[in-house]
C-alpha cells in the first residue's frame, strides 16, 4: 500500500521539474506565439552546464543554477535575435521551421563535441527513507528549487514593471507599442526568459540522471504535454501540469504494464487538446 | 527488364575487375557518427580502423599469390536505416565495396543484409545479436556475435549458484534486442523453477525510473535482470542504487560494459554484464593477436580501454581477412564456403558459424562472459565473474 | 486536364525519373532517386494539407508507418501480393484518417500541430506494444517474399518503378486538387477559415476529406518502401524527425506551389546524400544543415518557387 504513496510522492517531486521545463516553452508561445522546437536542445545545455561546471571547473554542482539563468538568458537573447525576430508575426510554420534549425545546429554541434554517450554528475545529498522507499535529497531539492523558481517568475510578471509590460505585449503588440513600450527588446527578454528557464531545468534534470547529447527529445515531448495539460501560454499553469504528469506515470505504474504508459501519455495529450483546448488549468489565466 | 538486369550484373562482375589490378580490397561498411548509436558504434568502427592498420603493416591480405591492400570505405548512417540501404548500394556499386561489415544494432544490419544479399557480398556482422536475421534465408552473412539468446544464460547461472531461489525482477528496454535477450532468460529462470517477481518493459524514452523501482521494491525481489541500451542502463543503474532497492545482483545490458560507466561511482559497484569479450579474456588464439596485446595496441591508439564492441570490430576484419586468406581468392563464393566450414580461435575468442540452411551464419562457437565492476582500493574495475574456467575475481553477491 | 502544359511535365519528369537509372543500370543513382522520390511524396501530400488549408501537420509520418505495418503485416502473415497489400493499406488509412479527422481537425493552427505530434507518439507506442505486429521487434521478411517478383534485385527495381508511380500520382493530385472546386475551397481556409465559412465552404467537411486524401499515396508508399527494405518496426515507421524533414523541403522549393515540394525534397535529400558520403562533412552534416535551413527561412520564406516568381514575375504561369 505504501507502494502507491511513495509512487505520488516521486510522481509529485520529479513533476515539479517537468513543470519548470515547460515553463520555459509556455513563456514564449504565450508571449510571441512561437513554438520553439530547440527547447529540447537548450535543456540538454543546461545539462552540459552542469557537467562543466563539476568537472571542469570543480565547483559545487548547484553553483550552475544561477550560472544557467544568466547564461541562457543572454543566450536566449543572441538566439532571439538570430533566428526569431524576423519571423515573428509570420505564419507559424516560419518559427517553427527557425527554431527547428536552430536545433539541428545545437545538437550538431553537441554530437560533435561529446558523442552521444552518457555522462553523469553525482550529487550527493542526504536521502530519507520510509518503509523500504527512498525519496532522494537530489529529487526534494530539485523540486523545492523548480516551486522556487517558478514563484519567482510568478512575481517577475506579475508585479514588476518588466512583467507588465511582457505581459501588455503577449495580449496585444500593436497597443503596447502605442504605449511606448519598447516591444522588441520585451520580446527578446521573454525569449532570454524562456530559454534560461528551460536550461535551468535542464540543470535540475542532470542532478537527477545521467544524460546524453539527445536527451531533450524526450523532455521536449514532455513539455509539449505538460504545456497542454496547464494550459497554452500559461506559466502558473504548467506546473501544475507537469505534477500532474508526474502523477500520472506515478500513479499508472502500479496498475499497468509500464510499456503502456507512453500510450497514456499520448492518448490523454490528444484527447485533452480535444477536449480541452484552453488547458485543464485554466482558471488561472496568465 | 531481365535482359537488362543480366546485363547489370555483368557489369557489377566487371566492376571488381579494375580494383584487381591495384592490388587492394576495399571493404565498406557505415557507422553511425552522429545519432543514438554513436558511442558503441565509434568503437566498432576504431577496431576496424586499428585491424586496417595492423593488417596493411604487415604487407596486406595474401590470396592467390597477391598482396591486397586493405581499403576501408564508411559513411555515417545517422543511427538510423532510412539511408542503410542507399549506403551500401553505393558502398557496391560506386565504391567497389568486395566485402562488407555490417552497422553497429540488430536493426542496422537486418536492413543492410538484404542489399549484401541481394549482390551476393560477404557481409560479416558485429554488433548485431538477434537471431532472427539469420533465418530469413541469407546466404552471405555471417554472425561474429553469439546471440541474443546466450546473453543471460550465464548470469542466471552465477546467480543461481548462490543463490538456488531467487526472486528475478525483468525490467527490461522494449527494443528489438533487449526484448529477446530478456524473453529468453525469463524462460529460462521458469524452466529453472525461479520466481518472476516483475516483468516490466520500459519505453527507450524513459528518463525516470523512480516507479517501475517502486514496483520492483514492492514485489520484494532480490535481483534484477534487464536494462537495454546506453542512457536508460545508467539511468537505471543510478536510481537503484539511490533509491536502495536492495537487490543483491544486478545484470544489465550492454551499458555497463563501456569503461564511462564507472562514472556512475558507488552506483556502478556489484552490477554485472553479459560481454561478448573483455581485455582480461585468456584465449590462445590460432593467428592474429593475443587478448593482452590488442587491449594494449587499441589503448595505445586511442587513449581508451577497448570493451567488447571495439573487439568486436576488429575481430570481423581478421576473420574475414582469415577467410581470404585460407581461400586464397576475393572471390565472395569461395570465401562463403571457407566461413561456412569455419572453426577457430582468435583473440574474441572460438568462432563457428551455422551451416544450417535454416539458420545459415549464425554464430555457433563463440561464448559469452559474465563481468562485474567491483571496488579495489578505492577503485572500480571490471572483472570476469563467470564461466569459473575464465574468472578473474570471485563475484560479489 | 491533360490540354494544359502542366500536367504533361509531370509526366515526363516522372518517365525520366523511372527511365535513367534502369537504363543507365546506375543503381546507386537509384537508391537515391528512390528517397527522393519517398521524400515527393510525403512533401507533396503533406502540402495539401500546409500549402492549401493552411493547417500544419507535424505527424503526416503516421499514414506512411501506418501504411508500411498494414502492407507487410497482410504480405507475411496472409500472403497477400504486395501491391494489393500496399492498396489495402491506403485505402485504410485514408478511412482510418477521415474518420479520426473530424475530431483532430476541430483544432486550429499551433493547437493543431501539436495534436498532430500527439497522434503520431500515441500510435507508435501503441504499435510496440502490439504483438500481432511484432511489438517492438518489428516484422522481418524474409528473401522468399521476393520471389513472386524473380528475386530481391528485380524486387528492388519493381519497388523503385511503383514508388515513382506514386510520386507521379501524388504530384498529379496536387495538381488536380489545385484546379478544382475543392482546392479554391481549402486556399480560402487557408486564407481565412471564418470568412471561408461564412462564404458558404463546408469547412469541417473539406478538412477532414483533405486530410484523408493527404493520407492515402503516402501510406501506400510506406508499404512499397518497407517491403522493399525487408523490415519494419516503430521505431523506422513512425520516425518525427522524417515528418519534419519532409516539412522543410516543402518549405525549401515552396509551400503551396505544386512543383516546389518535388523540387525541395530532390534538393534536401541530394544536399543530405552529398553531406554524408563527404569525408570531412559528414561529422558535421546537421550543422550545416541547420545552418542552410536557418538562412532559407529567415531571408527567402518564399522557398524557391516563391523567389523565381518574384524574380520573374512570368513563371507564376508555367511553373505551378
Amino acid at each position: 500500500m505504501f507502494g502507491i504513496l511513495a509512487s505520488v510522492i516521486d510522481g509529485i517531486l520529479v513533476g515539479a521539474v517537468y513543470g519548470l521545463a515547460a515553463m520555459g516553452l509556455t513563456l514564449i508561445w504565450g508571449v510571441m506565439n512561437v513554438i520553439n522546437l530547440a527547447h529540447g536542445a537548450i535543456i540538454v545545455i543546461g545539462m552540459f552546464l552542469l557537467y562543466i561546471i563539476v568537472y571542469s571547473l570543480g565547483l559545487h554542482p548547484y553553483v550552475a543554477i544561477p550560472a544557467m539563468i544568466v547564461f541562457g538568458f543572454l543566450f536566449g537573447i543572441v538566439l532571439y535575435w538570430i533566428a526569431v525576430h524576423r519571423v515573428i508575426g509570420q505564419a507559424e510554420l516560419m518559427s517553427l521551421l527557425s527554431t527547428f534549425a536552430v536545433n539541428m545546429v545545437l545538437i550538431g554541434l553537441g554530437t560533435a563535441v561529446w558523442s552521444t554517450s552518457p555522462y553523469n554528475v553525482p550529487v550527493s545529498m542526504p536521502s530519507i527513507s520510509l518503509h523500504g522507499y527512498t525519496f532522494t535529497g537530489t529529487h526534494i531539492t530539485a523540486a523545492i528549487m523548480a516551486v522556487v523558481i517558478a514563484g519567482l517568475l510568478y512575481v517577475l510578471l506579475y508585479h514588476t514593471r518588466i512583467g507588465k509590460a511582457v505581459r501588455a505585449v503577449a495580449n496585444n503588440r500593436e497597443a503596447a507599442e502605442l504605449t511606448g513600450i519598447p516591444t522588441t527588446q520585451v520580446l527578446a527578454m521573454a525569449f532570454g526568459l524562456g530559454v534560461a528557464l528551460a536550461g535551468v531545468s535542464g540543470t535540475l534534470i542532470a542532478t537527477l540522471f545521467p544524460f546524453t547529447v539527445l536527451s531533450g527529445d524526450a523532455y521536449q515531448l514532455k513539455s509539449f504535454v505538460v504545456t497542454v495539460l496547464g494550459g497554452l501560454g500559461n506559466p502558473a499553469g504548467a506546473l501544475l501540469g507537469g505534477v500532474a504528469l508526474g502523477l500520472i506515470e506515478g500513479l499508472a505504474t502500479p496498475f499497468m504494464p509500464v510499456s503502456w504508459i507512453p500510450v497514456v501519455e499520448f492518448g490523454l495529450f490528444v484527447f485533452c487538446l480535444i477536449a480541452f483546448p484552453r488547458g485543464i488549468f485554466s482558471f488561472t489565466k496568465a | 527488364m531481365k535482359r537488362s538486369l543480366y546485363l547489370f550484373a555483368a557489369a557489377v562482375l566487371f566492376a571488381g575487375g579494375p580494383a584487381l589490378a591495384q592490388n587492394t580490397i576495399t571493404i565498406g561498411f557505415t557507422a553511425s557518427q552522429t545519432g543514438a548509436l554513436n558511442n558503441d558504434s565509434t568503437a566498432q568502427m576504431r577496431g576496424i580502423e586499428l585491424w586496417k592498420d595492423h593488417v596493411n603493416a604487415k604487407g596486406g591480405i595474401k590470396a592467390g599469390g597477391k598482396s591486397y591492400q586493405v581499403k576501408l570505405v564508411s559513411y555515417d548512417d545517422e543511427s538510423q536505416n532510412t539511408r542503410v540501404q542507399q549506403l551500401y548500394t553505393r558502398l557496391i556499386t560506386q565504391d567497389n565495396a568486395q566485402f562488407l561489415i555490417s552497422p553497429y544494432s540488430s536493426g542496422l544490419v537486418a536492413t543492410a543484409a538484404v542489399i549484401s544479399e541481394q549482390y551476393g557480398k560477404v557481409m560479416i556482422t558485429t554488433g548485431g545479436a538477434l537471431e532472427k536475421t539469420y533465418k530469413l534465408g541469407n546466404k552471405h552473412l555471417f554472425q561474429l556475435y553469439s546471440g541474443s539468446t546466450q546473453y543471460l544464460a550465464g548470469a542466471l547461472k552465477a546467480l543461481m549458484q548462490k543463490d538456488p531461489k531467487p526472486s528475478i525482477a525483468f525490467v527490461y528496454e522494449n527494443d528489438p534486442f533487449s526484448k529477446a535477450v530478456t524473453i529468453a532468460a525469463r524462460e529460462q529462470a521458469k524452466k529453472a523453477g525461479v520466481t518472476v517477481a516483475v516483468d516490466e518493459s520500459y519505453a527507450g524514452s524513459t528518463t525516470d525510473f523512480s516507479p517501475v523501482i517502486n514496483k520492483v521494491i514492492s514485489a520484494k525481489a532480490t535481483a534484477l535482470f534487464g536494462g537495454g541500451h546506453y542512457a536508460d542502463g545508467a539511468t537505471l543503474a543510478r536510481q537503484l542504487h539511490e533509491q536502495k532497492a536492495g537487490l543483491k545482483w544486478v545484470t544489465l545490458l550492454v551499458a555497463p560494459d563501456s569503461p564511462k560507466f564507472a562514472e556512475l561511482g558507488d552506483a556502478a559497484n556489484g552490477i554485472s554484464v553479459p560481454s561478448q569479450w573483455e581485455p582480461q579474456v585468456t584465449f590462445k588464439p590460432d593467428f592474429g593477436p593475443t587478448p593482452a596485446a590488442f587491449a594494449k595496441e587499441f589503448t595505445d591508439k586511442f587513449k581508451i580501454a577497448p570493451a567488447y564492441h571495439a573487439a568486436g570490430g576488429y575481430a570481423a576484419g581478421l576473420i574475414l581477412q582469415h577467410a581470404i586468406e585460407q581461400a586464397n581468392s576475393i572471390d565472395p563464393e569461395k570465401v562463403t564456403e571457407v566461413l561456412n566450414k569455419m572453426d577457430v580461435t582468435t583473440f574474441f575468442g572460438h568462432t563457428k558459424f551455422s551451416d544450417d540452411p535454416k539458420s545459415h551464419g549464425l554464430q555457433v562457437g563463440h561464448e559469452m562472459v559474465l563481468a562485474q565492476w567491483q571496488k579495489k582500493n578505492g577503485k572500480l574495475v571490471k572483472e570476469i565473474v563467470w564461466p569459473d574456467a575464465a574468472k578473474t575475481a570471485n563475484v560479489i553477491y | 486536364m491533360w490540354r494544359r502544359p502542366f500536367p504533361w511535365l509531370i509526366v515526363v519528369a516522372a518517365l525520366l525519373f523511372a527511365l535513367v537509372p534502369y537504363f543507365t543500370n546506375d543503381v546507386g543513382m537509384r537508391e537515391s532517386l528512390l528517397l527522393a522520390a519517398i521524400y515527393i511524396i510525403l512533401a507533396s501530400n503533406l502540402n495539401l494539407m500546409i500549402g492549401y488549408a493552411g493547417y500544419v501537420n507535424f505527424g503526416n509520418i503516421v499514414f506512411f508507418g501506418l501504411g508500411g505495418y498494414i502492407c507487410l503485416y497482410l504480405v507475411t502473415a496472409w500472403h497477400v501480393h504486395v501491391i494489393v497489400a500496399a492498396l489495402i493499406g491506403g485505402v485504410a488509412v485514408s478511412a482510418v484518417a477521415l474518420l479520426f479527422g473530424t475530431g483532430i481537425l476541430r483544432l486550429r493552427g499551433a493547437f493543431f500541430a501539436l495534436a498532430t505530434i500527439g497522434v503520431n507518439q500515441a500510435v507508435q507506442q501503441l504499435v510496440v506494444n502490439f504483438e500481432p505486429w511484432g511489438g517492438a521487434t518489428g516484422i522481418y521478411l524474409s528473401l522468399d517474399s521476393y520471389k513472386p517478383f524473380g528475386g530481391p534485385m528485380q524486387a528492388l527495381w519493381w519497388m523503385y518503378l511503383l514508388i515513382v508511380l506514386l510520386t507521379a500520382a501524388s504530384m498529379l493530385l496536387s495538381y488536380v486538387i489545385k484546379n478544382s472546386k475543392f482546392g479554391l475551397g481549402l486556399i480560402a481556409i487557408g486564407q481565412n477559415e471564418d470568412a471561408a465559412a461564412v462564404l458558404g465552404v463546408p469547412t469541417a467537411r473539406y478538412k477532414a476529406l483533405v486530410y484523408s486524401a493527404s493520407a492515402f499515396l503516402p501510406a501506400m508508399a510506406g508499404g512499397l518502401y518497407f517491403f522493399k527494405s525487408g523490415i519494419i518496426e516503430p521505431g523506422a515507421a513512425f520516425n518525427l524527425e522524417q515528418s519534419i524533414e519532409a516539412i522543410v523541403m516543402l518549405m525549401l522549393g515552396g509551400a503551396g506551389t505544386i512543383l516546389g515540394p518535388a523540387l525541395g525534397a530532390v534538393l534536401y535529400e541530394e544536399m543530405r546524400g552529398i553531406l554524408l558520403t563527404t569525408q570531412y562533412l559528414s561529422h558535421f552534416q546537421l550543422v550545416i544543415a541547420g545552418v542552410l535551413l536557418l538562412i532559407i527561412v529567415q531571408f527567402v520564406p518564399g522557398g524557391l518557387l516563391g523567389w523565381l516568381h518574384r524574380l520573374w514575375p512570368r513563371t507564376r504561369g508555367w511553373l505551378q
